[in-house]
Order: C-alpha cells, then structure tokens, then sequence
C-alpha cells in the first residue's frame, strides 16, 4: 500500500494548527486575520478527522466534518457581522481598541 | 501508483502549509483572503486522496465559494487603512495568476494520482456519498437538523446585527386623505391681551 499514512496526515493537521494558533498572536491588530486563522485552526480539525475516518473505516469522521463545516460557515458570518457592525460605530478594526468593557 | 499518490500528497501538503503561512503572515487582507482560497483547496485534494469525494466537494463550494468570498466582500466593504488596494486591481493581477495555474497544477496532479476505483478502507462498494448520506439521515438525524437550526440562527442573526434602520421621514397618502379637521385643528378661546 501507499507509503503515506495516518501519521502523516496527523502531522500535517498538527502543523496547520500551529500555523492558525500562530496567526492570532501574529496579527493582534486585525480581526479579519484573526478569523481567517480560526478557519485553518478548524481546517486542520477536519483533516484529522477525515484521516482518522479513513484509517479505522469509519464514516462518522466525515459525518462530523460536516458538522465542523455548518458551525465555522455559521461562526464567519457572524464574526464578519459583528465586525461591520463595529467598524460601523468606531470606524477601526483593531483589537487592540475593542476595550471598552475593561472598565 | 502508489509512488504518485505519495507525491500528490507531499505537493499538496507543502502548498497548504505555505498557503496557511501566507495566510497569516502577508500585510494585505485581500492577498490573506486569496491565500484562504488556495489553502481551502489543497485541503479539498487530500480529502479527495483520503477518499472523502462528497466533503472535498462541500468544501469547494462552501468554502472557496461563500465563505472565502464572504471574506473578501467584507475586507473590500470596510474602507480599512490599506490604501495599496486603491491603487488598482492590477497588481493583485500576478498573484491572481499564481494562486490560479498552482489549482491547476493540483487539479492535474490529483487526477493522476486519484483511482476511483479502489475501495474503501471500510471495505464497502458504495460510493462515498451514498454512505454520508445513509449516516446523516438515519442515526445523525437530529444532529443534522440542530445544524440546520445553527445556520438559520446565523443568518438571522447577521441579519440583525448589519441591518440599519434609517429615519427617512415618507409620505403616507392614506393618512393624509384619512385626515379630518376635528384632529387636525382646535379651536381656543384666547381672552383680549393673555395669549394662548
């Protein structure tokens, strides 16, 4: 069989969590980076799960991929909602301004 | 064959990670969100190497179709800082062109590498959307319809939180004809030198 296997793809899962957990402390500035890095943190969710599918044989991995994908579609369009709704009233997008529940 | 596949997997999991790279680590979010679109897709040609066809598909649609597109509409639609990006489209023109021939790259790739017809690991001759879709109507019944709910929240609640009442003032011909003089005028009595 193919010399690829599980382990692989786990590996590359693990490395696209780091690169999406990366971006957030990356880019403290920018809430579009930062949703960007939570659909590959999600992305990288769905490859385990796909792999993991793939090599016990069973389907509920992709089942459960689904699901992973109906609630990141449904997290970016609030996100992306609520992010003009605030840029609609401070007119800025940094992170670093959305402060005022501090106190 | 086996030897192409592994390949086909090493090609697409070097564009991924450097897509994802790319991703969080270029200035302009236009760029950001053109990266996303490369990395969703490498993502649909391993799912397809695992032998998950339906979710590679689900992921090019949803994904590289309303999600990532959703991205750009709101990195275009909010007038942040960049002003690289008012210079005119043509400079996102070579990377346009990049992004483009490396899908199609992978696109050639995966059908080299891509036998239908070897079967699963589960040992089952039906396709794999047939199996997806057996297992989501019978025991993930329930599930699959909180998911619908999830979403329809989600767009009603998008909904509400963008949607901007405007306080323009409109003629309402009804009411004006509906209109008599009993409400529309009083009378007083003002006695000499008070006022009303």
């Amino acid at each position: 069989m193919s010399a690829v296997g599980l382990h692989h793809y786990l590996i590359l899962g693990a490395m696209l969590f780091v690169v999406g957990l990366f971006g957030i402390f990356l880019n403290r500035k920018n809430v579009i980076i930062i949703l960007m890095s939570i659909e590959l943190i999600l992305l990288a969710v769905n490859i385990n799960f796909v792999a993991f599918s793939k090599y016990l044989g069973d389907a509920t991995g992709q089942i459960f991929t689904f699901f992973v994908m109906a609630v990141a579609a449904a997290e970016a369009a609030i996100g992306l909602a609520l992010l003009v709704a605030f840029f609609r009233t401070r007119a800025t997008i940094d992170v670093e301004e959305i402060d005022s529940l501090k106190g | 064959m086996s030897s192409v596949a592994d390949v086909v997997f090493y090609l697409f999991a070097a564009v991924l990670l450097i897509a994802a790279t790319r991703v969080i680590s270029v200035r302009n979010p236009v760029h950001a969100a053109l990266f996303l679109v490369l990395t969703f897709f490498s993502a649909a040609g391993l799912f397809v190497l695992l032998g998950a066809e339906f979710l590679a598909a689900i992921l090019v649609m949803v994904y590289m179709g309303a999600v990532a597109v959703l991205f750009l509409f709101v990195v275009m639609l909010l007038d942040v800082d960049f002003a690289a990006l008012r210079r005119g489209a043509r400079r996102h023109l070579p990377l346009g062109l990049v992004i483009g021939a490396t899908i199609l790259v992978e696109m050639g790739a995966l059908l080299l590498a891509y036998h239908p017809a070897t079967p699963t690991a589960t040992g089952e001759e039906v396709a794999n959307t047939l199996t997806l879709g057996r297992l989501l109507y019978t025991r993930y019944l329930y599930p699959f319809e909180i998911a619908s709910l999830v979403l329809l929240l989600a767009l009603v609640g998008a909904i509400v939180l963008t949607l901007r009442q405007r306080r323009v003032r409109r003629q309402c011909i009804s009411l004006q004809v509906a209109r008599t003089s009993a409400e529309a005028v009083t009378l007083k009595k003002v006695a000499p030198g008070e006022g009303a």
